[in-house]
């Protein structure tokens, strides 16, 4: 009889997807749902938390207030989408605290992009351009994604990454086209972050466990390669047109077909980053673990002081 | 000397360098909405900064613009309080600072935005609305630590005593501020001092902190005699122009 029903209500469910009928946080849904959907909105929000890291090394060294004050504001927009996030998580019963434990410990994943170093502040371009550009592909599908609540923050996450993209355009453009020291420093940036940025994608198809089940549910639109492909389209001639080369020596037009074709990943390098060596993991858990005990003493003061408040009230 | 430069040069390296010290939180601080309201602060900071200097620079008329003023000087030309350049310790020193500051800037604000120097009160007017709420939050912050925890209160009042030293320097006047005052330009420091000391009274009791009864006081950065921190900050904050003079960005 309970079988009945369950099935009956994956029936539903699945009627729901595909009539594009958003799922809310009160419906029911497959546990397997809500737990891939924990998953991923979780690393989402942890990329962008990790992803302050980074940027955050060059704010003290910007070197004008114009981009000083767009760095702040853009790391600024990174911790919002990161608080949106996970709320997000918790309406679907994931508790916040255990969700950020999780990436402490190691056992969430965040984006392997932000285990690596900002040397030059070229590196501020390139990861506007190149890195919040390949968000706002994998993202961008998800404004539609099945689930209310992330598709909504989705939403208004894409509006202000698209705003990153272009401040980092904005950046790479000026190095290009300023001294030659300048240009060298764009062009190493480029170099640096150009396969990290391809590898953001995540795993080819064949290799990816997630990506069918995921389609199904409409939590995912696209596939890793496609999104992949599709950025490549688009940035290919974004470089060109500032007068940056692609590291690439395999990259080439099809004009067959009309479309790039580009080199083989180094997914040995993929993989020993997602395992946690790359040049800066530790770096960055490091950095959260700290804030979170460094703060232990904060959180323990706000929490007596809001009882203490609320006890006077009452009294 | 050119009074109004340098007053308008002490209110914008004062913006420019605590906005600096706040910036340095950025990914680190205690919970994500505290980042988030610091890093917001600190742009606000870099805001005025930027506002404030650029108007210096014309009143100097020499060219300098606001970025020539922050990222080229040296050590010594810098009129910043000692107080903002003070590192940002724990969270509680980081709040207690930017107590006592906030503190000052709001009755500074509230009276120069009345200056019949029709740009600085344009300017005092915008950064009034935001310093407002910078004191709304600072003070919170200084209540809910001396009145949390037995460690919070321990902290916080330990933070109180190694600031307070540097409190007296808000108020400092030369020449400069008693022309001023004369010519109706800026308020006296006697006005601000007297709400200062209401502000951080009510505050520090509310919060159940001893007010430190010496009265061994610090000063400098006015005249340009800094702290050794000073140099750390302008280390970093001047490389990019200093490794690659004279470039675009």
């Amino acid at each position: 009889m309970r079988d009945i029903n369950i099935s009956e209500l994956e029936r539903k469910f699945q009627e729901k997807i595909d009539n594009d009928v958003k799922i809310e946080p009160n419906d029911w849904m497959p546990e397997e749902y809500r737990q891939t959907l924990i998953r991923q909105i979780s690393q989402h929000a942890h990329s962008e938390i990790v992803g302050m890291l980074p940027e955050g090394n060059w704010i003290t060294r910007a070197p004008n207030l114009r981009r000083k004050a767009v760095l702040l504001a853009k790391v600024q927009d990174e911790a919002g989408h990161g608080l949106y996030l996970y709320s997000a998580t918790e309406t679907l019963g994931a508790d916040r605290e255990e969700t950020i434990d999780d990436l402490h410990s190691g056992k969430a994943k965040y984006s392997s992009i932000f285990n690596y170093p900002t040397l030059t502040w070229a590196d501020m371009g390139a990861i506007g351009w190149l890195v919040d550009g390949a968000a706002i592909m994998n993202q961008v599908p998800l404004c539609r994604c099945s689930y209310g609540p992330y598709a909504r923050a989705m939403v208004r996450v894409c509006k202000e990454e698209s705003f990153h993209q272009r401040q980092g355009f904005e950046i790479m453009t000026q190095l290009a086209q300023g001294t030659p020291e300048q240009k060298a420093m764009a062009q190493d940036a480029l170099n640096r972050f150009w396969w990290p940025a391809l590898m953001m994608f995540g795993p080819s198809d064949a290799d990816s466990k997630h990506t069918a089940q995921s389609v199904q549910w409409k939590i995912k639109r696209h596939t890793n390669d496609e999104l992949r492909q599709q950025f490549v389209e688009v940035t290919v001639p974004q470089a060109e047109l500032i007068g940056l080369t692609v590291p690439d020596k395999d990259l080439k037009f099809n004009e067959a077909n009309g479309h790039y074709e580009f080199g083989e990943i180094d997914w040995t390098e993929f993989w020993e980053v997602v395992k946690g060596n790359g040049p800066c993991n530790k770096d960055r858990l490091d950095a959260r673990r700290k804030a979170k005990e460094n703060g232990m003493w904060v959180r323990e003061a706000a929490n007596a002081f809001a009882a203490k408040r609320a006890a006077r009230k009452s009294a | 000397m050119n009074s109004l430069f340098e007053y308008v040069l002490r209110l914008g390296d004062d913006s420019l360098i605590l906005g600096h010290r706040l910036s340095e939180w950025c990914g680190h601080g205690p919970i994500l909405e505290e980042d988030i309201a610091m890093t917001n602060i600190s742009l606000d900071l870099v805001g005025q900064a930027t506002s404030l200097l650029g108007y210096a620079g014309e009143l100097e008329g020499k060219g300098r613009d606001a970025d020539a003023l922050a990222f080229l000087r040296f050590d010594r030309e810098y009129k910043n309080l000692l107080l903002v350049e003070q590192p940002n310790g724990d969270f509680g020193m980081t709040m207690m600072r930017q107590f006592f500051f906030d503190a000052y800037r709001k009755p500074l604000f509230e009276k120069l935005q009345h200056s019949s120097d029709k740009h600085l009160a344009a300017i005092a007017e915008k950064s009034l609305k935001e310093t407002k709420y910078h004191l709304k939050h600072s003070s919170e912050w200084v209540i809910r630590l001396g009145d949390g925890t037995e460690e919070s209160n321990a902290r916080v009042q330990e933070s109180l005593n190694t600031l307070w030293r540097y409190t007296n320097e808000l108020f400092f006047t030369n020449e400069v501020d008693a022309e001023l005052v004369e010519k109706g330009i800026v308020p006296t420091m006697q006005e601000i001092q007297n709400e200062w000391n209401a502000t951080v009274t009510a505050v520090l009791n509310e919060a159940t902190l001893t007010i430190p009864t010496n009265n061994w006081k610090q000063e400098g950065g006015r005249k340009g005699l800094h702290s050794e921190h000073l140099g750390y900050i302008l280390a970093e904050l001047q490389y990019m122009q200093r490794a690659y003079p004279n470039m675009q960005w």
